[in-house]
């Protein structure tokens, strides 16, 4: 993970616009800046565009308009070939985890890894400790289909994180656990965050919101970013104030 | 095991292409090895036939009637053997007896008993130096004015014409090979874009976490490699066998107008060969199957 100095950009979005083929734009002129260093809720209703928004960020998808710049890369200008180097430098929780079922926990973890070609000495070192950081030791050897949704968060959430990501984006991570899980991943999320990374975490959890409330909220409606709070909650992150 | 030595992120070993495409493979590679060895021995043949005649030529006397006719046609043979000693480039002129002349036809007619009485055109082989650019023509002409009923025959005229048929027959093996060789890789191709689609999932995964479009396809590219090769080993394993017999079946037909049919060395290295380059073929495709259909992701 590089370290960024707080404040500068991470991901800038200009009057950016998105439409599936020939249909409606599901989402439009939306502009925002997300700070080195910060962390946002994305709020808004189910098929408000959270999650197009999402796949936009973690270059799932193209814009049909406007610009689009992360790490100081726009990436309308950006070669194919170079995209691969920007998406290693973000960890993405998927909402459905979309782990691999005939891999083993350790194996989905250690994924991101693989592609990068580490070592797999260094693999064996960092993906167990990681695994049992997020409470998952006995688990190691387990395939997805026999661990629970908790589980399988957890070790979404790992994969997402072994790669020490500068942007960590989850699309309703809390969407299928208990509310203690729920609070445990946030508190998980604020770790990682004073660590350095950039996190965004898609949710349409209002309490889970206001729950963080000192935490600022990109919300979307109507496929357009209509408010962006930046609450002066108490924040127990120096760096931040 | 937790960790394996060389691990593949794709679950391609239970696709239904893995069950399929090695027989492909082998039935390519089977048919390949016919063309192959066909084109060889043609070559062969080809080649020895070039070799026999180009330093050849033949002279053929009519045989004269009346009372002396043999006299008359030995008289002629002797003339005609002058006038082709004297040619520059030529190294020596030998006449054919009946008796040889008999012989040679032996193959064409079964038992020349038949034959024995009746007036048979006399033969002189004439060797020449392959080097010498003797005008054949100009030598044909002199011959026939002046020995009456003698002609000069070049082996060349015709054989050229058998040569130029089995060049035509060896161009279309090769022809074979190369449409067997796209059939293959189509159907290379059609495996491929199938298992990525059954295995799109997985590769959006691996897309999105960072991995290159290299990165993947050497995984397709690996598995097709594997099937190829195995494949190729049963296709070669059925063609052996198969050439093995249609050897022995050509060497009971061989008479004394046919060449020996015999695969040249460099024909069973190609054989050989063939199932290598039928996996190379299966590797090379997926590569750049997986690469053309990753191209279209953002």
């Amino acid at each position: 993970m590089r370290h960024r100095p707080r404040g500068e950009n991470i991901i800038r979005f200009d009057s950016v616009g998105l439409r599936y083929g020939l249909g409606p734009e599901v989402l439009q002129d939306v502009t925002f800046k997300l700070p080195a260093g910060s962390f946002h809720f994305l709020t808004g209703p189910s098929g408000a565009g959270k999650s197009s928004l999402l796949r936009l960020m973690y270059l799932g998808l193209r814009p049909t308009r406007g610009r689009v710049v992360l790490f100081d890369r726009d990436i309308a200008a950006t070669k194919r070939y170079e995209l691969p180097a920007l998406r290693r430098r973000i960890g993405v929780v998927f909402q459905d985890f979309r782990l691999l079922d005939h891999m083993t926990a350790l194996d989905n973890v250690a994924l991101p890894l693989r592609v990068r070609g580490v070592k797999e000495s260094e693999i064996r070192r960092h993906v167990p400790e990681l695994l049992s950081w997020v409470g998952l030791a006995d688990h190691l050897g387990a395939k997805p289909s026999t661990l629970s949704g908790g589980q399988k968060q957890r070790v979404a959430i790992a994969r997402a994180v072994i790669g020490r990501p500068d942007l960590l984006l989850a699309d309703e991570p809390t969407g299928n656990v208990d509310d203690h899980i729920a609070m445990r991943l946030m508190y998980l999320f604020e770790e990682l965050n004073k660590l350095g990374t950039t996190i965004v975490v898609a949710t349409h959890n209002e309490l889970l919101v206001r729950r963080f409330a000192h935490l600022p909220r990109l919300h979307i409606e109507h496929g357009m970013v209509t408010t962006l709070h930046q609450e002066p909650a108490a924040t127990d992150d120096p760096e931040a104030e | 095991m937790l960790f394996r030595r060389r691990h593949s992120d794709l679950p391609l070993a239970g696709d239904a292409t893995s069950r399929f495409l090695p027989w492909l493979v082998a039935l390519m590679v089977f048919l390949s090895s016919m063309a192959v060895a066909g084109a060889f021995v043609i070559g062969a043949v080809i080649e020895r036939w070039d070799r026999d005649v180009s330093g050849t030529l033949t002279v053929q006397v009519l045989p004269a009637g009346g009372d002396h006719g043999d006299a008359v046609t030995e008289e002629r043979v002797n003339s005609a053997i002058d006038v082709m000693r004297k040619v520059p480039g030529v190294l020596a002129v030998r006449a054919f007896d009946k008796k040889r002349t008999l012989a040679l036809l032996e193959p064409w007619l079964g038992s020349t008993e038949m034959v024995q009485d009746m007036p048979l055109p006399r033969l002189i082989d004439v060797t020449i130096d392959p080097e010498s650019r003797i005008d054949l023509a100009e030598v044909a002409l002199r011959l026939s004015r002046a020995v009456p009923g003698a002609s000069l025959d070049d082996h060349r005229i015709w054989l050229s014409r058998l040569i130029n048929l089995s060049r035509t027959m060896q161009w279309l093996a090769v022809v074979v090979v190369v449409l067997i060789g796209a059939v293959t890789s189509a159907t290379v191709v059609y495996a491929t874009r199938t298992g990525m689609a059954v295995h799109h999932g997985i590769i959006e995964v691996l897309h999105l976490i960072g991995a290159h479009d290299d990165y993947i396809a050497r995984q397709f590219a690996d598995r097709a490699f594997a099937l190829g090769i195995a494949g190729g080993l049963m296709g070669l394993g059925l063609a052996v066998p198969a050439l093995t017999a249609i050897g022995w079946a050509a060497r009971r037909l061989e008479g004394g107008f046919l060449p020996s049919l015999s695969l040249p060395v460099l024909g069973y290295i190609a054989i050989g060969l063939l199932p290598l380059l039928a996996a190379l073929l299966a590797m090379l495709t997926a590569r750049l199957t997986v690469h053309g259909t990753l191209a279209k992701l953002p």
